[in-house]
């Protein structure tokens, strides 16, 4: 998983599709923002049909993470300042 | 002696899905070719299964170009970094059908979506942005989706 192997994540949802993993946090969490693809999470380029729905939770960042051969995982990683950043953005 | 510079060709980027069809390593080589031939540079991006198989099958590099990270070309093309004219990518499930959606947003290319496998039809229907669908069910038989792309002719477009 590249950078995002190095990041202590919890795996929300595994194999999903795109349309799942968006209908999750947006049923899910109350709190989301949508971003376009290729918009960073972490070091993390975003993949998928737009708009792209990411979860905040309290310092919890929720964002699918996509690779070819397995679909798209839900990550769910804690980080105040990348909580706060997406936060911002919404503003 | 005219200060003109060389017009520079078309380029041309195949995003590669997984490797487990196998006709996907088969259409790649095809379409470079084709492409190739027509005066276009491909480069190609994929993860490491997929480039591997393509670097294997080409040794000498009578075909391939530039073969580069799938998460790298995605990086390159957000940050500005690379452009390309055309943009081919293969499809044969969700995260495809998501990578497709995601080139045609960060870039300006002439998006097509290869979609092939089992449920070729399934993963076309999802395809609801601009995007030249190039659609056949071919899972080991490479030349029902080869017979598909030499009917849109995208290197003569």
């Amino acid at each position: 998983m590249g950078c995002v192997e190095s990041m202590n994540y919890e795996i929300v949802l595994r194999d999903a599709t795109f349309k799942e993993s968006r209908d999750y946090i947006r049923g899910h969490f109350k709190e989301s923002i949508d971003v376009q693809p290729g918009f960073k999470v972490f070091d993390v380029h975003v993949i998928g049909l737009p708009p792209i729905a990411i979860g905040l939770d309290g310092d919890f960042v929720i964002f699918p993470y996509t690779k070819p051969c397995h679909g798209t995982f839900l990550l769910r990683v804690e980080d105040k300042a990348e909580a706060a950043r997406l936060r911002a953005l919404k503003k | 002696m005219a200060d003109e510079q060389p017009a520079k060709s078309a380029t041309a980027l195949l995003v590669l899905g997984c490797p487990q069809v196998p006709v996907q390593t088969s259409i790649a080589l095809y379409l470079i070719n084709r492409l190739k031939k027509a005066g276009i540079t491909p480069v190609v991006a994929g993860n490491k299964a997929a480039n591997t198989l393509l670097v294997v099958a080409d040794q000498d590099r009578h075909y391939l170009g530039e073969v580069i990270d799938l998460d790298r070309a995605i990086g390159l093309i957000t940050d500005g970094k690379r452009t390309f004219d055309f943009c081919f990518v293969f499809i044969h499930n969700d995260a495809g059908v998501s990578y497709a959606a995601t080139l045609g947003a960060i870039s300006q290319a002439k998006l097509y979506g290869l979609v092939y496998g089992e449920h070729f039809e399934d993963q076309a229907k999802k395809i609801d942005f601009p995007c030249t669908v190039i659609a056949a069910k071919a899972v080991h038989n490479p030349l029902p989706l080869k017979k598909a792309i030499d009917e849109v002719a995208p290197w003569a477009a």
